[in-house]
């Protein structure tokens, strides 16, 4: 980091990985390779998400301005990243849309709401059972900032609308009645 | 007290053969067609099955019911929707002649309540209706302990069927069809079932609550209601993946009311299974309050109906 200032900051990142030999260290390289340096790894065997993989648990630090790069190598390297960085997102959206999710250009779909929130998808589940063309349903996990997911599910809503989808939204548990 | 009934459903039925466990008298009960009035309490058996026999309660006619010795009209006919009649002239009539009223029928509560406030302001008869939301669920009563003010916003789960047909739904993972088909076979569903899958049942209790809530001036038009007819099992699946599940939610702030299927915690308290009910109350100085149990079913509601009668009795 003797390109730096000096100054570097903790992060940690939260993947999800296949239970299959040589993931973790799939996943491990990209940070090494844009100058993060391990502190920790917690590799939760045993306590599978509900789609059957393992969460893992990346403690790092690296200059700020590095961060982001070695998010987005991660996400090339095809590692699935639930949570990066506390105080970039600090909270996770759960929403379900249902209808011609795919005939509506599901890509589409999430560059929009993307690019017209602050949000980044960081998973989506996809499920049509009754081919492409029919009704289907996705489930997006969306990462924001605490203060904005307002917004974001403002912006799901008005891209959804648009093309006749259906969002269905959380209601937490003690959450402020809107 | 001496009850006057009308409507002679599941709700009207079961007032009628649970009032005397309650201490009350039935002098009168009518359907859409006849009725039966007898000052000293009708014979409640032998009525209910001559109307299971020839569907007729008796040789008086309708209108007779207003002309008899009463203490409590029980409003218990079928909820409608717009001018909510004939539930509101029913009450209307009572009211007027200085009876008190219990209504089970949900129309004149969520759409005409600002005219039943105004008849009962004028009256000497009250008019209490307890079984309008939640069923056996002290929704109301507990929300007049804790004061209207010192609520500031309700939620729940406020409809049996389409609660039973969306836990089926992510408990088995089969389609809206086939779920809506079995709890018609079980009688959860009624053959028609839109009044609750799309939706308005949920709107209406919430609509009342408004009503309690926040001085009235609300009705079903001011609610945004979506239903679950077009829920596709995918859509449950997904979201169990994430540890949620999706319930008919029915949501009640000043700035109105809304009905739609939202993704509540799998394992939280909002995802009761089945035909229960939940109720949730955010309070200001108490935080949250839960209550759950039977939101329909004739002797639950009824229960609702008989609680309220004995309410009228110890303020006499």
């Amino acid at each position: 980091m003797a390109d730096h200032d000096g100054h570097v900051q903790a992060y940690t990142v939260r993947l999800e990985l296949a239970d299959e030999p040589g993931e973790l260290l799939h996943a491990l390289e990209p940070i090494a390779e844009y100058g993060g340096n391990l502190l920790s790894v917690f590799h939760e065997r045993g306590s599978l998400t509900p789609r059957g993989h393992i969460p893992v648990e990346v403690d790092l630090e690296c200059p700020p301005d590095r961060f982001d790069t070695i998010v987005s190598a991660l996400r090339e390297a095809s590692v699935n990243v639930i949570r990066a960085g506390a105080e970039r997102y600090d909270e996770e959206i759960t929403v379900v849309l249902t209808g011609h999710i795919i005939d509506t250009d599901v890509s589409d779909t999430l560059s929009r709401i993307t690019s017209e929130s602050n949000t980044s998808v960081v998973d989506i589940s996809l499920s049509a059972p009754e081919g492409t063309s029919d009704v289907s349903s996705a489930r997006l996990r969306l990462a924001t900032d605490a203060t904005e997911t307002a917004d974001v599910l403002d912006t799901v809503t008005a891209v959804a609308e648009e093309k006749e989808l259906r969002v269905i939204a959380p209601l937490t548990e003690g959450e402020g009645i809107a | 007290m001496r009850l006057a009934v009308l409507g002679a459903g599941a709700v009207g039925r079961s007032v009628v053969e649970l009032a005397g466990e309650y201490g009350h008298t039935v002098t009168a009960l009518a359907d859409s067609s006849s009725a039966i009035v007898d000052e000293d309490g009708i014979d409640v058996d032998a009525v209910l099955a001559r109307k299971t026999d020839d569907e007729t309660i008796g040789t008086f006619s309708h209108d007779a019911v207003f002309d008899s010795e009463y203490d409590v009209l029980v409003e218990a006919t079928p909820t409608t929707l717009g001018d909510a009649q004939p539930g509101f002239g029913h009450a209307r009539a009572a009211l007027e002649s200085d009876h008190h009223v219990v209504l089970a029928n949900k129309g004149p509560v969520a759409e005409r309540y600002e005219e039943l406030q105004a008849l009962e302001a004028r009256s000497e008869g009250r008019v209490l209706f307890e079984a309008t939301v939640g069923g056996a669920i002290p929704v109301l009563s507990t929300i007049s302990d804790v004061g209207a003010t010192n609520v500031t916003a309700v939620r729940g789960v406020l409809n049996g069927t389409a609660n039973f047909v969306l836990s089926r739904m992510a408990a088995e993972g089969l389609s809206y069809e086939h779920v809506l088909a079995e709890a018609q076979d079980l009688g959860v569903a009624e053959a028609d079932p839109s009044f609750d899958v799309d939706g308005t049942d949920a709107a209406l209790k919430c609509v009342i609550l408004a009503n309690v809530l926040f001085d009235g001036n609300y009705s079903i038009d001011d609610a945004v209601v979506a239903g679950i007819r077009d829920l596709p099992g995918s859509a449950l699946e997904l979201a169990s993946e994430d540890g949620w599940t999706i319930r008919l939610v029915g949501e009640v702030a000043r700035d109105g009311v809304r009905v739609g299927p939202r993704l509540v915690p799998e394992h939280g308290t909002l995802a009761v299974s089945g035909t229960r009910n939940i109720v949730q109350f955010e309070t200001k100085h108490a935080g949250q309050l839960n209550i759950s149990g039977r939101g329909a079913g004739g002797p639950e509601t009824a229960s609702a109906v008989l609680s309220d009668v004995t309410t009228l009795e110890r303020e006499e």
